[in-house]
């Protein structure tokens, strides 16, 4: 019968099988972090229990951590105690721990791709929502609760009930200016956020195939923006050439055996899923939400939907006004959606010769140290401080609202990350999420710009 | 995680009408920076609970006298967001035990089944019918795997897996499951070569 490769995938790493229950299944790779992981360590210790296999374990902290200055303490004693938490209990369980400052610290989702941790048809999980992401790489990969990472420390397995599958494809040439967070945000527009609900993801076609891994990692890492539980594209050279050589990647021969196995990674022609949707690629904008739901999303250049006064009255938004040359108060650049590489070349290569917008704060956060370097490495950080902008130091930062870094109350902010709820980004804050494009045309002219429109 | 048993519980619930509640809502995320599991219900709901100085939203449901605290009644999507196990966390040190919606987020409704807290799917309609009234009663049989509204008379079932009903009804967790599983986790790991 032919299979999905999430069928292969699950099918590999499922232990045992229930009865009119969920099944064992195996989890090969478990990251954590400050924020969920130490209820799970205090529990497995109340249980008497020793963390069954560390060595499939890799610890950062990234949600607590200031983005200015990490070589001093963390100020915040309530951020503090969780990051020094997690440096004991790793230490004491024997698991791999990148602390902050190390040159391998940085968000969980962007770390465990450039170490090679990530790798292709694995089970791989997280006590976050955003491990969706890892699924560019051919993986399942999905959030888990505390109580579940808990379950990963005691028996490296999860009791999970399958899911069902989606597909969706997107075909076609992108359009000049147009981004892989364009794609998603209009999906998620036309979707919603919980067409995705009990579902497994898988991304197809053209326009996905051509994508970068950079690219599929923001796609999958906005899965879960959909109620989907992950996303995943099937691994091909584009996959295989981003994982050549990377520290955890298998060497010599194993590589070579390793990517022949990866090879036989796709969904078999015929195969079944319980939803399909198409999209063409020339059908997708430069995106904007105006909302506070990731589905709240529009072209830049449309006007403001009537969604109910509830979204619109918390934005300061009137249905049927046009959000481009709206004042911007500040911009976020960065997250476990927009914190990579990638998203600094195109956010740079529009201010290139610009200068930034005096009254707009602009908060450009790496995801990772290794992506820090390689602004330096790359002349990015020249290009960026000659426009007026500063580099901080790697973390969640603005996305969540948990660290130094919150957007005031009321104010406007342009931003990269996943999530533009009432608060998330501080009590009151109002968070318009958009790609790095359009986020460096807002820190640029001060007002939502279409960055089309610019030479 | 140890929690209370769940059998049947009877309640004037909490009515929150308000679809695509996220977790953010529930708990924001500068409320999670403690490392123990309890005390997360005093900053439930907080920036809906609260104005922002400091001072008893008076019109937000929690702090009106309604309802008896047992079971929230919320509209569809409950639960959105992040994978924030504190959702629930607080959820259940508020005191409440059943969450009634005609949707959940997958990643919440795992975290309530972990921690003793029943979500409990409702039809649109069903859901309807408890908004469209207060003074409601709910009864959610759990053995029976039935809601009744008792203002209406309305009787519905709803799906739980049979393992994770034998996990609430005994108060026993999925650690307890594996850990009595780990022998054939380590055939696995051998037959797989790991």
């Amino acid at each position: 019968m032919s299979k999905t490769i999430f069928d292969k995938i699950w099918n590999f790493h499922v232990v045992k099988e229930i009865p009119d229950g969920p099944s064992i299944l195996y989890i090969d790779r478990h990251f954590i972090h400050e924020v969920t992981s130490p209820q799970a360590f205090s529990g497995l210790e109340k249980r008497g229990a020793r963390l069954f296999r560390p060595n499939q374990t890799f610890a950062t902290c990234d949600h607590n951590v200031p983005t200015i200055n990490q070589h001093l303490p963390i100020a915040d004693e309530s951020s503090r105690i969780p990051v020094e938490r997690l440096a004991e209990n790793t230490k004491k369980h024997g698991v791999t721990y990148f602390p902050l400052g190390d040159p391998s610290n940085g968000v969980v989702h962007i770390i465990g791709p450039e170490l090679g941790l990530t790798q292709v048809g694995m089970t791989i999980v997280c006590g976050d929502s955003h491990t969706s992401t890892h699924g560019a790489f051919g993986n399942i990969a999905f959030g888990i609760g505390t109580s579940e990472v808990e379950m990963v420390f005691a028996t490296q397995s999860l009791l999970q009930t399958k899911p069902k599958q989606m597909l969706i494809e997107v075909n076609g040439a992108l359009k000049e200016g147009v981004c892989a967070k364009d794609i998603i945000l209009h999906i998620i527009s036309k979707l919603g956020t919980s067409e995705g609900t009990g579902y497994f993801i898988e991304f197809a076609g053209s326009t996905i195939s051509s994508l970068t891994m950079e690219e599929r990692m923001t796609i999958c890492n906005m899965s879960i923006e959909m109620g989907a539980r992950g996303g995943m594209i099937a691994p091909d050279e584009t996959t295989f050439h981003y994982l050549k050589g990377r520290r955890y990647s298998p060497k010599g021969e194993e590589w070579e055996k390793a990517v022949e196995r990866w090879r036989s990674l796709k969904s078999d022609a015929g195969a079944k899923y319980d939803a399909h949707y198409t999209f063409t690629a020339d059908q997708i904008e430069p995106m904007i939400t105006y909302g506070t739901n990731p589905g709240m999303g529009m072209k830049i250049t449309s006007l403001v939907p009537d969604t109910g006064s509830k979204p619109l009255e918390y934005m300061g938004f009137k249905a049927g006004e046009r959000l481009l040359g709206k004042k911007i108060d500040y911009v976020f650049l960065g997250s476990c959606t927009n914190g990579r590489i990638e998203d600094f070349r195109a956010f740079a290569n529009f201010v290139k010769g610009k200068k930034k917008f005096a009254d707009v704060e602009a908060w450009l956060v790496p995801g990772s140290k290794a992506v820090e370097r390689a602004i330096e490495q790359e002349g990015i950080g020249n290009i960026l401080r000659d426009a007026g902008f500063a580099v901080r130091e790697p973390g969640c930062s603005a996305c969540l609202g948990m660290n130094e870094d919150k957007i005031p109350a009321g104010k406007y902010c342009i931003s990269t990350s996943n999530r533009n709820f009432e608060g998330r980004q501080g009590p009151g804050a109002r968070t318009l999420l958009a790609g790095p494009l359009v986020a460096a045309a807002a820190a640029v002219y001060g007002v939502i710009t279409d960055p089309r429109t610019i030479k | 995680m140890s929690f209370n048993k769940i059998t049947i519980l009877e309640s004037k619930p909490i009515l929150m009408p308000i679809e695509n509640i996220d977790t953010d809502q529930i708990i924001p995320a500068r409320f999670l920076k403690t490392t123990t599991r309890e005390g997360f219900g005093k900053n439930l709901f907080y920036d809906w609970r609260y104005n922002s100085n400091g001072e008893k939203n008076s019109s937000f449901v929690l702090n009106r006298a309604e309802g008896d605290g047992t079971i929230l009644v919320a509209g569809r999507n409950f639960g959105c967001g992040s994978s924030r196990e504190h959702a629930a966390w607080a959820i259940y040190d508020y005191g409440i035990r059943a969450v009634v919606s005609s949707f959940f987020a997958d990643i919440f409704k795992n975290n309530a089944l972990n921690n003793g807290l029943l979500p409990v799917k409702v039809s649109q309609e069903f859901l309807d019918r408890i908004f469209a009234a207060s003074g409601t009663t709910l009864v959610i049989n759990l053995p029976e795997r039935t809601i009744t509204n008792s203002r209406t008379g309305e009787k519905e079932s709803f799906e739980i897996n049979s393992y994770k009903q034998n996990c609430l009804t005994n108060g026993y967790d999925d650690i307890d499951y594996l850990l009595a599983n780990i022998g054939s986790i380590k055939e696995y790991e051998q037959f797989t070569k790991r």
